[in-house]
């Protein structure tokens, strides 16, 4: 990946360089599910990388190995992050193998978040597949933060099996609150599952909103966003009122070496979050 | 229907999702067929194989619908629930179930006994249609929510 780009950020030549990673220790590190892991990093020193936006991603430096741009699934003040990560490739397995102790290489925060600012007021309708969880936390805690800025929350997320879900007492708890309704379902259960079992648009139905008012935001695979934006754009919220974010591989993360080009579009600059008016253009096409 | 039947039942019928607005007498004669039922969780309202008799209209609780084989767990791929039906192999021969359906929360449905159903809708086909035009989407919904599965939406 970036190896020949990001210096490393131990040497002195890193310091001052725009792409330069800033080091931070990995505080913790908890399995999610068979591939998936969350790393709590914090800083190792006075410096760390501003304050991300809910939806904005990091880059994240495995030394020796490369770096991969990864959602923030939460942060704190003091600079600490949270990155879920799935194990797919050289990176990922990389970061997948740090342990409490271990520096890894910080640089961002980038991109285009969820645009909380223009959703106030509205309804929010939240759709997160698999791994797009993550990136939609960060708007969970805003709105359990300031609930009063917020119509009715709806969330539906949906996992392959039980096995997948992530964040699981997390859910529980989420499910507890009256303040916002949330819908977990599966592609697939055994017995011993005895919630919901169907692909996320099955849910939709159950879900209140006043779709003239309303933002959705939709994190998942490109095919389950592609059909979740479909669905609610025909229950009324405008296209441009429906947001997705868009994990196409990227490598520089500030728009000079076009690999993340979607259409016009880069997905480090511009996105990743980016309205289904301007997507579906290039959503229903298989390779852009 | 039986006696023990209240008219807020009768109710929560002719307001159900998949039965509103049909003709007025149509829905008199479903809803004179139909039986209240009720299941604990876990216990079954078809087995896949059984003489597939009945129609259900769900009113509240979830059903997992499951495949199994003998050298398989059970598995769920789908569940319905408060506004939908279950149950359609009693329209068509050979009138068996083609699934297990459990109940995971408690359900409380409208039991239609298939045969009468069928000669209700046959005596009025103005009904029969209606009646088709209605249960067409819902298997049309199912057809594509299997096709979306098969997709594996999760895969990256
Ligand atoms: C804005 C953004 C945010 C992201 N956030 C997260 C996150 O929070 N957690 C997370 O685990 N991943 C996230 N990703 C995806 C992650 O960046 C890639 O999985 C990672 O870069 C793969 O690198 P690798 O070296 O491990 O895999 P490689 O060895 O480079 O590739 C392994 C396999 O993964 C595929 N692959 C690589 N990148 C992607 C991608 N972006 N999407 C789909 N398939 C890919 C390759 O085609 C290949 O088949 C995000 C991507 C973007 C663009």
């Amino acid at each position: 990946m970036l190896a020949d780009v990001a210096p490393d950020p131990t040497s002195s030549a890193a310091a001052g360089h725009p792409l330069a990673p800033l080091p931070y220790r990995v505080r913790a590190v908890a399995t999610e599910t068979a591939d998936t892991t969350t790393l709590t990093i914090e800083p190792r020193s006075t410096r760390s990388v501003p304050a991300p936006a809910p939806g904005q991603f990091v880059m994240l430096y495995a030394f020796g190995v490369g770096e991969s741009p990864i959602g923030v699934s939460a942060h704190r003040a003091d600079g600490t992050l949270v990155h879920t990560v799935r194990n797919v490739g050289k990176v990922t397995s990389a970061l997948a193998r740090l342990t409490p102790g271990d520096t890894v290489g910080v640089r961002g925060p980038y991109g285009r978040g969820w645009p909380l600012q223009e959703a106030r007021g509205q309804d929010l309708v939240i759709v997160a597949g698999g791994l797009g969880l993550p990136p939609l936390r960060p708007v969970l805690y805003e709105v359990f933060e300031n609930r009063d800025r917020y119509g009715r929350v709806e969330v539906i997320y949906g996992a392959r099996t039980p096995k997948d879900l992530i964040y699981y007492e997390e859910l529980q708890s989420w499910r507890r609150r009256s303040d916002l309704r949330i819908q977990v379902t599966v592609d697939a259960a055994g017995r011993d599952w005895y919630g919901d079992v169907g692909v996320v648009t099955t849910r939709l139905p159950d879900v209140r909103f006043d779709g003239s008012r309303t933002s959705a935001f939709i994190c998942g695979p490109e095919i389950m966003m592609r059909l979740t934006a479909q669905a609610v754009v025909a229950r009324g919220v405008r296209p441009e009122a429906t947001w997705v974010s868009m994990e196409r591989n990227m490598k520089c993360a500030v728009a000079l070496c076009g690999h993340c080009q979607f259409g016009p579009t880069f997905v480090c600059r511009d996105g990743p979050v980016l309205s289904y008016r301007a997507l579906e253009p290039f959503l229903a096409v298989k390779e852009v | 229907m039986s006696s023990r039947t209240t008219e807020d039942f009768r109710e929560a019928v002719r307001r159900h999702p998949f039965l509103e607005g049909l003709d007025p007498a149509f829905l008199d004669a479903m809803v004179r067929l139909g039986v209240e039922r009720r299941f604990r969780v876990d216990e079954h309202l078809a087995r896949e194989g059984a003489p597939a008799n009945v129609l259900y209209i769900l009113l509240d609780g979830k059903v997992a619908l499951e495949v199994g084989a003998a050298d398989h767990p059970a598995l769920t791929v789908q569940t319905v629930g408060a506004g939908e039906v279950l149950g359609w192999s009693w329209l068509v021969a050979p009138y068996r179930w083609r699934f297990d359906a459990r109940a995971v929360k408690p359900v409380h449905a409208v039991e239609i006994e298939g045969g009468a159903l069928r000669r209700l809708l046959s005596e009025h086909p103005d009904w029969g249609y209606q009646f088709l035009l209605r249960f067409l989407p819902v298997l049309a919904e199912r057809l594509e929510n299997t096709r979306i599965q098969l997709l594996d939406i999760h895969a990256r």
